[in-house]
């Protein structure tokens, strides 16, 4: 499997996306860190954006890649390799391409810039963004068999994750507002990576005041320690299940 | 060599393979023709564990390989259309693929000698026209002198010349006692290559057939001429 994964990190890293994905995201947190006087600021900043971007990038390019590859992963295929070795392979030769552009976009400057706390729980969530989303986009590659459509897909399932369900969440708080329904605002929360994510970043940045209720409630569920342990813990399921349910499918694929 | 028996395989209502039974024997170059989606593709593909069928056993050596990999060190295989990494060089597809089989004492780069392909080693894959890329695909299934090959459509998108230099190789090849799997549309080019063609219809083996029996039947000189005097005969019946 290390030879495979030696391969397609030597494949992405020599693509102009991802270093462009690297530089804009040095530019993007580089220019904030100097607009902004106030570092948490700075960092809130960042939040929103590393939480749109880092996931739109990933899905979109993980799923392209992963369709470009199909003549590739027929050749490998006809090898002498095992389908979960290949398969295992391409998921960490891309998460680590990714993540390596991440850390070097936002990792460098946050070191610099941000206070310790904050910037490693930022870097940790951004990271680990980066696996959710491309084990989500190798769940669509494997089910959608047509190209065009599993593009598609990627980009409902990025707009749903980063805008739709945040739309949700809020119909529904305000349709229920008259019921007690923070605890189920809280397992709903679990359905959303970003917004696990959010959550996390924004606690520690103590301005989860700006949440009203329901944020004082995150905070004594989210705020403590066994409640970040809790919310880091779903967000590597959110990892592992759809990168095993791929698993799975790729065993079995026709190719 | 390889034993096929009762294989059938459907994708979604579409059954491609129905009831495939075959026995194919080293030191044999056997042609598989038929017309388009015949289930000729998806044969290959079955047997080399690309496509995974719903009924019946695939056996090479006496094992059954379903949901094997191992016996794939003892299969090249040259796809009728390759398309591999674009940012890879010609001779670093040729290592990375060295890399990921069992390491041998000896390869064989007869064919990159015979391709000229010594000159552009340093190209990339993406600048490469389709028929340089196809000869990449022809030394990679060769490389490793596995005792079975599979070429789908070998000379489809090869010039004159690289196209007989692929086929003294086979035929040399084939001498010294491999099984060749060919599939092919050209009928012409088969005619001093093969030893035994296997006709496919609809996922049905239509014929199996040496090919001096094939000749005896029909009273023809020629391959292609036997085939088309077989399917007008099957057509009248």
């Amino acid at each position: 499997m290390n030879r495979i994964i030696k391969y397609v990190l030597l494949d992405i890293i020599k693509n102009r996306l991802v270093l462009g994905y690297a530089l804009i995201l040095a530019l993007v947190s580089w220019s904030l860190f100097n607009l902004e006087d106030n570092s948490a600021k700075g960092v809130l900043s960042l939040t929103n954006i590393v939480l749109l971007i880092v996931p739109l990038v990933s899905i979109i390019f993980s799923t392209i890649y992963i369709y470009n590859a199909s003549e590739f992963i027929e050749l490998l295929v006809s090898q002498p390799l095992k389908r979960p070795q290949i398969w295992m392979g391409f998921f960490a030769g891309l998460t680590l391409a990714l993540m390596l552009a991440f850390l070097i976009g936002v990792g460098l400057p946050l070191l610099i810039y941000a206070d310790g706390g904050i910037a490693l729980i930022l870097l940790i969530t951004g990271l680990i963004i980066t696996g959710i989303f491309v084990a989500l986009a190798m769940l669509v590659a494997v089910l959608a068999r047509d190209k065009a459509r599993g593009i598609g897909l990627s980009i409902m399932v990025w707009l749903f994750f980063a805008l739709i369900f945040d739309g949700l969440m809020l119909l529904l708080l305000f349709q229920f507002s008259d019921y007690p329904i923070e605890k189920t605002m809280i397992g709903l929360t679990s359905l959303s990576p970003i917004d696990l994510a959010r959550i996390l970043i924004l606690l520690r940045l103590d301005v989860s005041a700006l949440m009203g209720f329901t944020g004082a409630l995150f905070k004594e569920f989210f705020g403590s320690e066994t409640g970040e342990w809790v919310a880091l813990m779903l967000m590597v399921l959110w990892i592992l299940i759809p990168f095993w349910i791929s698993l799975n499918r790729f065993k079995v694929k026709d190719l | 060599m390889i034993e096929i028996s009762g294989l059938q395989k459907s994708f979604g209502k579409l059954q491609v393979l129905h009831d495939i039974n075959l026995e194919l024997k080293s030191s044999s170059c056997i042609a598989l023709i038929g017309p388009n989606g015949c289930g000729k593709t998806t044969l290959i593909k079955s047997i080399l564990g690309m496509v995974i069928p719903q009924n019946g056993d695939i056996k090479i050596s006496g094992k059954s390989i379903i949901y094997q990999h191992k016996y794939r060190e003892l299969i090249g295989y040259m796809p009728q259309i390759g398309r591999y990494p674009g940012n890879l060089s010609i001779g670093q597809l040729i290592k990375m693929v060295r890399d990921l089989r069992p390491a041998r004492n000896e390869y064989d780069e007869e064919l990159i000698d015979a391709f000229r392909l010594s000159d552009i080693i340093d190209k990339k894959m993406s600048t490469l026209s389709g028929g340089t890329t196809q000869k990449v695909s022809a030394v990679l299934a060769f490389l490793f002198d596995p005792p079975i090959l599979i070429l789908d459509e070998p000379t489809a998108g090869l010039d004159p010349v690289s196209s007989e230099a692929l086929k003294v190789k086979i035929s040399k090849e084939v001498e010294k006692g491999k099984l060749v799997v060919i599939t092919s549309h050209i009928l012409s080019e088969l005619d001093d290559l093969v030893t035994s063609i296997i006709f496919m219809n609809e996922g049905r083996i239509a014929f199996n057939k040496t090919v001096s029996e094939l000749l005896q039947d029909t009273q023809e000189e020629k391959i292609s001429r036997a085939i088309v005097t077989i399917l007008t005969n099957q057509q009248q019946v």
